[in-house]
This record gives C-alpha cells, structure tokens and sequence, in this order.
C-alpha cells in the first residue's frame, strides 16, 4: 500500500469505525421503512434546519398576526382573529391611501410598488450595459471591474450615510452646484428628489452585483456565434438582438428575479438616507413593518405581523408568475 | 461512561455559567446628551473602588437604542440591570422595587418624592430609581444674530407670534435659513400648545380630543413651516413618530430661534464655545401661560436582574447627595434631589457665562409652569399622544396632508393606540 494510501485510510478510519457502528441500525431501518424511508433518514438534518429556521417563525408570524396589544410574548397577546388584516385592508378606494383606515401602510404600498417598478427596470438596464461595456477589451479592464463591484461590498448603512452626507442641504452636492454658479437643491427634503435618491442610491449599490451575473452569461456565449455575424457583416444591434440578448435571457431571469425580492424588501440604505421622508415618500413596507413592530412608541406587533404576511403573499406570488412564464418560455 | 456523563455536564454548566450575568455583574444601560458619559465613567470608576465585590459596567449607547430597543428588551424580560430612560411611565411596569433592598427608603421618599410618580405604574408605591436630572422645554436665541440684525430679544412675556416675527426678521436680515427651529418631537410642542390653553387630558385620565386652543397652535405651527419660518428639515426629513434634533442648527447658526430644552445647555456650551452668544429664553407665552414641560431623565432598576442587592447597592451610591450634587455641577444638570436643591449653592463647573445664566434662566422658567403641564410626566397616554403628533404634523408639513385631515388623524391615531392598549 502507498504512503498516500495509507495516510487515506488513517485519515478516514473513524468514519468508517462510525459507519460500521451505524450500519446495523441502518440496515434495521431500511428492511423497515424501505428506500422511502432511507430517504426520509437522510433528508431529516435539513428538514429540521428547515423546520426550526423558516416554518416556525412562519407559523409563530401568523400567530402574531392574530393578536392584538403590544405586549411581547404571545401567550399574553389577546387573540383577535382577522382583526388586524381587516384594519389593513379596510379602505374607501385602495388607490387613494389617504382614505384608508392605515393610510401609512398603503402609502408604503404604492411607495414599494413605484419603486420595484422604476428601481427594477433601472437596475437591469443599468447592468446589462454596464456588463456589456465590461466584456468588450478595455485598458485595465480589471480596475473598472472592481470599480462598479465595490459598492456591493459596503455595509447598506455606509451605502446610506454617505450619500446622506452627499445629498443634505449643507452637502457635498450643494457645495458643488453652488462653486458651479447654480441654486443649491433640498435634495432629502424634496418628495421627488428624495424618492429619485433613494432609486438612485439603490442602483449605485447593488449594480455590481447584478452586472457581475450578466457578465458571466455574456462571457458564456461562444465566441464562434459572433464570428460568423460578422463574417455574414451583420450590424451590431442585429446581433446584440439575435444572439446576446436571447442567450443572456437565463440570467437576465435571475437579475430581475433577485432585483425584485430585492426590491420590495428595500430598507436599510432607504431608511438611513432619508427615515421615510419627506413626510412619507419614502416609506416603504419593510420601514412600514419596522416602525409598527419595534421602533415606534406605540408599538403594535400584530399588526407588524399581519403586514409581513401580506408583502410575503405579494413575493410569493411575483416568484410564481416568474417561475411559470421561465416555464413556459423553457417549453416553447 | 459515567466520566463521559461528568464531563458533558460540566461543560454545559461552564457554558450555561458564561453566558449567563454572574452574582455581583450590574450593567447600566446609559446614554448621553452631553458631557455626562464622561463624568459617569469616572464615577463608576470610583464606585468600583469603593466595592470592588461588584463589578459594575457601564454600556454607553445612543439615545435611539434607549428609545427603540430598550422597550423590546424589557418586554422580552432582558436588558440591563439599570437604564437611564426618559419615556418613565410607560416604561413603569418593567422596573424593580428597590424598597427591600435599600437601607433608607425614607430618604429616597423624602429627596426623590416629587417625581417617584412619573416612573411608578399607575396605583403603585414603588421605589424604581431616581432622576438623574430636571429637564424643562423652552428655548433658546442666538443672541449674536439678534444683535447683528439690530432686533432686540422679545421680552419675558412675549408670545409665540412675537419670537416668530422677531426671529424672522432676524433670518432675513442675516439671510438665514429660517427663523426657528423645533424638535421633531411631540413632547416639545405640548408646552405650546398648554400655554395657548390646550387641555389635552380628559376628565377620565385619558386624553381628550384636541380642543380649539391646541388646534389654534398646530395650525399656526404648519402654518409657520408652509411659510418658511419654521425649519421644514427637522420635521420633513423622518416619517412616522422618528425623533429630530434640531440641535445642530441651531449650533450651525442656521437659525436665531431653537425650541428644546435645558439638556441642551451642556451641549450648546461645549459646541457654540465662543463662536456667538446665546440665551435661554423660558418658554414663549400664550393665553393660558408661559409652559414647558417638566421631564428629565432617570436611573432606575430593571425588574428581570437577576442581581437586586447588588444593584441596590449601586443605585444608593450613585443617589447620595454629595454624588447627586457633583453629577449635576459636572454636568450642568438641574438636580432632582431635594436637598441639593433646597442647600443650593450649586458650582456649576463651566467658565461659559451663557450656560450659567441659562441655567438660572431654566431654574426661573420652572415657576411658570401650568397644572396642566405638571401632570403630564406622570400621564400614561402622553407617549402616544406625542408620537401621533409627531407623526401627522409631519405629513402635513410635507404637504401629504390637509392641516383638518392631520389634525383628525391625530385624533384617530390616538384613539387607537388606546385602544391597543386596552387590550
């Protein structure tokens, strides 16, 4: 036996000294319950990870959700059934906040929605150009990338402080535009500055990440594709319709999947650039939840429970629409 | 085997032993608004000399952690074993009895008496903890500016409209931002809105809807942010019942006119140094007084320690009299212990002639205050009142609500935090 061989085997004896320990009652289980229930066994680890991880503090939110007062632990909550759903969903015209009976949950809503829509959009146009620049053959090609990468590695609430330190009326923004000869801007204080800094900021931080994705799909493209477009003098937006984008759609799904959970889960470098404000322009959901179950003095659990219930219906639902249209698109 | 069994145990009672606080651990959760973390590491470092049995630990932290996960930890039966808090009552129900534990629980009655009710839950006798300071609402002017733009300081009685139309011709003199500034807190704009006449306690103990008088002064407060003169920033820049400082504007010289209170003296003192002159004003009139709101902050016990003599212990050093009196001259504080204050003789220890005088100033101002006003830091209701009016007035000063629609909101909003907790 060669030295390897044998430094293997010492390395891995007391493994096998458990698994011939185990074997017995394995083989015990598996005469009765069958390979069902070798199966079981063995998804059983991470079936309980699982179940302590993600389906009890499902479930215990959806206890939550049925209680009323601001105490914490739930056996000293009231039961009140669907109270607080009924008093998030009661409302005169859903469009219109104000007339509902928690006008601040659905101008979260509307905010949430108005920034999925132009934050998601922006983000992927953003990367996918950004990526497309990045593939071609430029000087210090490297540099550039660790460029557009580094935001993502900032803490959210650095990403946020920053730009608040940018963007305050005494900021550096200000300072600029005025040594420029222009009128200084209350960028935080204005409703659409503040929502157009919050898209803004959003993109700036986690472009990277997401040009990173379609930079891998678009290096993955064979590059005899392209060659033979240009051999047969094909123009390049013909080929950046007929070849790149159609093989960079898997992980343009992925981009605008993952921009999206990420999207309407928006919080930190929101809440820290501009706490909501002005007034509530830029509340969103998960400020929303924040606020009612921890941070605000009247404190109201339940309620915060009610509407993660509510924004987790919304995300599950977009994730199956996504998966069925991938689906379908797969079959065709 | 039974070696086996031995060892396991003793590693889970090393590990459970670790984790857990050990007989003679105290911690205080403490934050700071001016100098006072300072002078309290240093009176922790003598408390530990004086009983090297406990081991004392002070835990500085931001004024938000006291205010938003403090509550939570309480809640959840954790946290320190002392805090330093301001929201008393509402934070009552989570505080220890100190009374068995203390040797002379007639001479915390007798020196911290007068406000044992603002951190005691309704119908109760308890002795929690002490306050570490008075504090008032009132304002302050930036005597400099006023000076420069050659308007003179409105007098002792003057009311809000007349600060606010002297400071605004001092901002548009000197070409500032605004005339005033306000906290974006609820709790500042009750004095205001006391003094105009507002009774915002019902018959029942429980609030009552806002009345003409308190309407009048919200009014006129939007109205003063539509217009200009009231810094739209500080309320503006949050949602929700988030707490502002307009401190810094102030400091900035951004605007002549700043309503807080005397916790800001340390701070104005240490910040403004000698860049401008600066005076306390009291609080501005109305028709029914010149008010701020009593208040401060207090040290108290918290109920889940697990360690009550030690932390007796501790609290009865930190209220002896010669501590109380060198706590509050350090910090330019106004003491709480009675006979602090009926020896006065207090050496506040600062060289600024506008923190002295603002200090004596505030002391003044105390005599002004309205029965109204004297109930409300023993007033259960008065935290959420406070977080409506912040919240709503806010909206309205961004221009997403009506003033009629904030004000009926506010009404809404407190009625059904009343009725959460009722349940």
């Amino acid at each position: 036996m060669s030295l390897g061989a044998r430094v293997g085997a010492a390395a891995t004896a007391p493994l096998r000294a458990l698994a011939a320990a185990l074997d017995p009652a394995m083989r015990g289980w598996q005469r009765l319950a069958g390979r069902g229930g070798m199966i079981g066994l063995f998804l059983l680890p991470n079936l309980a990870i699982f179940t302590i991880f993600v389906l009890v503090p499902i479930g215990l939110n959806v206890a939550y959700s049925m209680t009323g007062g601001a105490q914490v632990f739930l056996a000293d909550r009231p039961f009140v059934g669907g109270e607080q759903y009924a008093r998030l969903l009661e409302c005169e015209n859903h469009l219109r906040p104000r007339t509902c009976r928690d006008d601040t949950f659905w101008t979260a809503v509307w905010n949430t929605a108005r920034f999925v829509v132009l934050q998601v959009g922006l983000m992927t146009g953003a990367a996918l150009v950004t990526a497309l620049i990045l593939n071609r053959s430029l000087p210090a090609k490297g540099f550039w990338r660790a460029v557009f990468f580094f935001p993502v590695l900032l803490s959210p609430v650095v990403v946020g402080l920053i730009w608040r330190w940018i963007l305050q009326r005494q900021g550096l923004a200000n300072l600029v535009m005025v040594e420029g000869g222009l009128e200084p801007v209350n960028w935080l204080v204005d409703r659409f500055w503040a929502f157009a800094a919050a898209v803004g900021v959003s993109v700036w931080a986690h472009l990277g990440f997401y040009a990173l994705i379609l930079l891998a799909g678009l290096q993955a493209i064979p590059k005899d594709l392209y060659e033979a477009a240009e051999m047969d003098g094909t123009r390049p937006w013909r080929v950046f319709r007929r070849i790149t984008l159609p093989l960079l759609t898997p992980n343009l799904a992925v981009v605008v999947v993952l921009a999206l959970i990420r999207a309407v889960q928006i919080f930190d470098e929101a809440y820290v650039l501009t706490g909501g404000g002005p007034g509530t322009a830029t509340m969103f959901l998960t400020q929303y939840i924040y606020e009612t179950g921890f941070a605000s003095p009247v404190r109201n659990p339940g309620l915060a429970a009610a509407a993660s219930i509510l924004m987790a219906g919304v995300l599950v639902v977009l994730t199956l629409l996504r998966l069925s249209r991938q689906r379908r698109a797969a079959q065709r | 085997m039974t070696r086996i069994w031995t060892a396991i145990a003793a590693v889970t009672m090393g590990t459970a032993l670790g984790s857990a606080a050990l007989a003679g651990d105290v911690r205080i959760m403490w934050y700071s608004d001016g100098n006072e973390g300072e002078v309290m590491e240093d009176l922790v470092a003598r408390f530990r000399a004086d009983h090297p049995e406990i081991n004392l630990t002070l835990e500085n932290v931001a004024y938000q952690v006291i205010k938003e996960q403090l509550p939570i930890q309480l809640a959840a039966g954790e946290g320190p074993d002392i805090a330093r808090i301001t929201d008393l009552k509402k934070e009552a129900p989570h505080f220890l009895d100190l009374t068995p534990y203390l040797r002379d629980p007639d001479y915390w009655r007798e020196n911290f008496g007068a406000q044992l009710d603002w951190m005691r839950p309704d119908r109760t006798d308890i002795i929690p903890g002490f306050m570490t300071q008075l504090t008032l609402t009132g304002g302050f002017a930036n005597a400099t500016l006023f000076e420069q733009a050659g308007v003179p300081l409105p007098g002792p009685e003057a009311t809000w409209d007349e600060w606010v139309e002297a400071a605004a011709r001092v901002a548009e003199s000197q070409q500032l931002e605004a005339a005033i500034a306000i906290d974006r807190s609820g709790h500042r704009i009750t004095g205001p809105m006391i003094s105009e006449g507002a009774k915002l306690i019902g018959e029942d103990g429980m609030p009552a809807p806002l009345d003409d008088a308190a309407r009048g002064f919200l009014t006129k407060l939007i109205g003063w942010t539509e217009d200009g003169r009231n810094l739209r920033d500080v309320w503006v820049s949050a949602a929700g019942a988030t707490y502002r400082p307009a401190a810094d504007e102030f400091i900035n010289a951004t605007v002549p006119y700043y309503y807080a209170g005397s916790w800001q003296v340390a701070n104005l003192s240490a910040t403004v140094g000698d860049a401008f002159d600066w005076v306390a004003t009291g609080s501005p009139c109305g028709v029914a007084g010149c008010t701020g709101i009593p208040g401060g902050a207090a040290l108290v016990a918290i109920r889940s320690t697990p360690n009550p003599e030690e932390v007796a212990t501790v609290m009865e050093w930190f209220a002896q009299e010669d501590i109380v009196r060198e706590f509050s001259e350090r910090t330019l504080f106004l003491p709480a212990h009675k006979a602090v204050v009926e020896k006065g003789g207090l050496d506040f220890q600062t060289d600024d002639e506008n923190a002295r005088a603002a200090l004596n100033a505030f002391v003044a101002a105390t005599g002004q205050l309205t029965e109204e006003a004297q109930r409300i830091p023993a007033w259960t209701p008065a935290s959420d009142v406070y977080a409506a009016l912040a919240k709503r007035l806010g909206e309205a000063m961004a221009g997403e609500l009506s003033t009629e629609d904030a004000l009926a909101r506010i009404d809404s909003d407190i009625a059904e935090a009343m009725t959460a907790a009722a349940q």
